[in-house]
């Protein structure tokens, strides 16, 4: 076997499952809302058709490279939230960003779910309610402002030019500013009060 | 699977034609992995392929997919228009960028609404998708338009003796409904490539690890545990080195191994080289042209071994 995550590098709690708050040291439970809509808002947004076939077998938490070295990423957990109208815990939730995009799952779900994909709405959700880790409305500036997702720096430009390598374009602005408002990623990453 | 390793470089339709490529850079290779580019360049020269540079392009669209799916769609699907007036197929050298610019590709050739959605957004900039082109990695390339056995006509300096292992890396095979390349379970491209190359691939445990980059931002101590277990599992392979196809697993691996080390107190050492660096050096290309020095954790002690062997 090889050596897990350390304790110091784990999760504390799966904030997904556990809904205790801490209230002058006695830990309450606080009520969950239900919505019975939300999964059909996940089922109506493009990738997330696939949702209800999940009939929680648990093969893309048990083959996920996340949830092998954590205890704090469970993608079936995630997908179960959703099927039972617990929108706001699991949408404000942190562990839905820890999804590595690599698909595992989606390869190996034996009911045809794209986990994967279902996930990504969750997190577009949960951006449009406003919970955004820092770095994506970062990346987000850069690409607006030149096309690339990371800050192009003048002296790196200058550099390549100088051992011989063609000079890099940037994307025009204004096509990058249409597309964000027509697709509305203005919106999702404008600056408001952080609730991450 | 269609690439299944007996069949890689049979495909006789593109052999002796003229390889053009609309080339996709993306932001990780330039900005971050330059000796990437500078390696590619070198070695897509002497393979006789002609890049014609995609002005005006802008990032794949997959770092900001969490954000907001439809402006990704979007991103990628300008870049595909860009070489769609070029009358090219895209060749790309991040398995991220190929990963979803694939995806798109197919969804939007197959999937009306889906396309009449995202030409709505692309209206906005006066372009149209057509879905007249495709999407290959480099890799993809010597394995199908070049073929590997005219690629062993280019190996002048085999790296013999080198022990070599591949970290394949996510999104060259997966989802494999959009990617169709190799086993998505047991993939074997690269494998081949380094045995190719003349050097001996080393097989270790969970070679197909996920190398975490994706979530580095939000989160960094889980993608070095992840390449930690990586580098525990290639040493006790006793590999030289290690290759990659990706920038974005490159960056991981080489730019971050020393806080892995740490992290954990342990010492890995292990050079990580892009595989056109490795290629270049089978060509014989002089390891000063193939930006080798640029490189975080240095390949010295690899470079020296290769020169015993030889």
């Amino acid at each position: 076997m090889e050596p897990k995550a350390t304790h110091s590098q784990t999760h504390e709690v799966d904030d997904m499952t556990d809904n205790a708050v801490e209230s002058d040291g006695v830990k309450l439970q606080t009520p969950s809302r239900v919505d019975p809509k939300f999964k059909h808002e996940v089922l109506s947004m493009p990738g997330g058709e696939t949702l209800k076939y999940c009939f929680q077998c648990g093969t893309c938490t048990s083959c996920c490279p996340i949830a092998d070295i954590t205890d704090s990423y469970r993608p079936r957990t995630a997908i179960k939230l959703a099927q039972l109208g617990l929108e706001e815990r699991l949408l404000s939730s942190n562990t839905i960003w820890l999804c590595a995009a690599c698909y595992t799952c989606t390869d190996h779900c034996p009911q045809g779910v794209e986990v994967k994909d279902v996930l990504r709405v969750f997190q577009n959700l949960a951006v449009k309610k406003g919970y955004i880790p820092r770095v994506y409305r970062d990346v987000g500036k850069n690409i607006l402002d030149a096309g690339y997702a990371h800050k192009i720096s003048k002296f790196k430009m200058k550099k390549r030019i100088a051992i011989g390598l063609p000079p890099l374009s940037e994307a025009p602005p204004a096509h990058m500013e249409k597309l964000a408002k027509a697709t509305g990623f203005h919106e999702t990453i404008a600056e408001k009060e952080d609730k991450e | 699977m269609s690439g299944k390793p007996e069949k890689a470089g049979n495909s006789e339709s593109k052999k002796d034609a003229v390889l053009k490529y609309a080339f996709y850079l993306g932001c990780a290779t330039p900005l971050r992995e330059r000796a990437y580019e500078i390696s590619a360049r070198r070695v897509m020269k002497e393979l006789g392929i002609k890049l014609v540079e995609m002005k005006g392009a802008n990032c794949c669209g997959l770092p900001i997919d969490a954000v907001n799916h439809e402006m990704t769609l979007a991103l990628s699907a300008r870049n595909l228009t860009i070489a769609e007036k070029k009358g090219l197929d895209i060749l790309t050298l991040c398995s991220g960028c190929t990963g979803q610019l694939m995806k798109t590709n197919k969804l939007l050739k197959g999937n009306r609404k889906s396309r009449e959605r995202v030409n709505s957004y692309l209206k906005t900039i006066r372009a149209e998708f057509q879905g007249t082109i495709e999407v290959k990695h480099l890799l993809r390339v010597l394995v199908e338009d070049i073929g590997f056995e005219k690629l062993k006509t280019y190996i002048k300096r085999p790296l013999n003796g080198m022990k070599i292992a591949a970290h394949y890396g996510c999104h060259l095979l997966m989802p494999s409904k959009y990617l169709d390349f190799d086993d998505f379970e047991d993939p074997e491209f690269l494998v081949e490539f380094i045995a190719l190359l003349g050097a001996e691939p080393v097989r270790y445990v969970d070679e197909k690890q996920c190398c975490g980059a994706v979530i580095a931002g939000v989160n960094l101590d889980l993608p070095l545990n992840l390449i930690a277990n990586k580098f525990r599992n290639v040493k006790n392979a006793q590999a030289d080195a290690m290759t990659t196809i990706c920038p974005s697993c490159h960056l991981m691996y080489d730019q971050h191994q020393s806080s892995a080390e740490k992290m954990f107190g342990e010492t890995y050492n292990m050079p990580v080289l892009h595989f056109t660096q490795l290629l270049g050096l089978a060509m014989g290309i002089p390891a000063e042209e193939l930006a080798l020095d640029e490189l975080k954790v240095k390949p010295e002690g690899f470079l020296i071994a290769m020169e015993q062997t030889a």
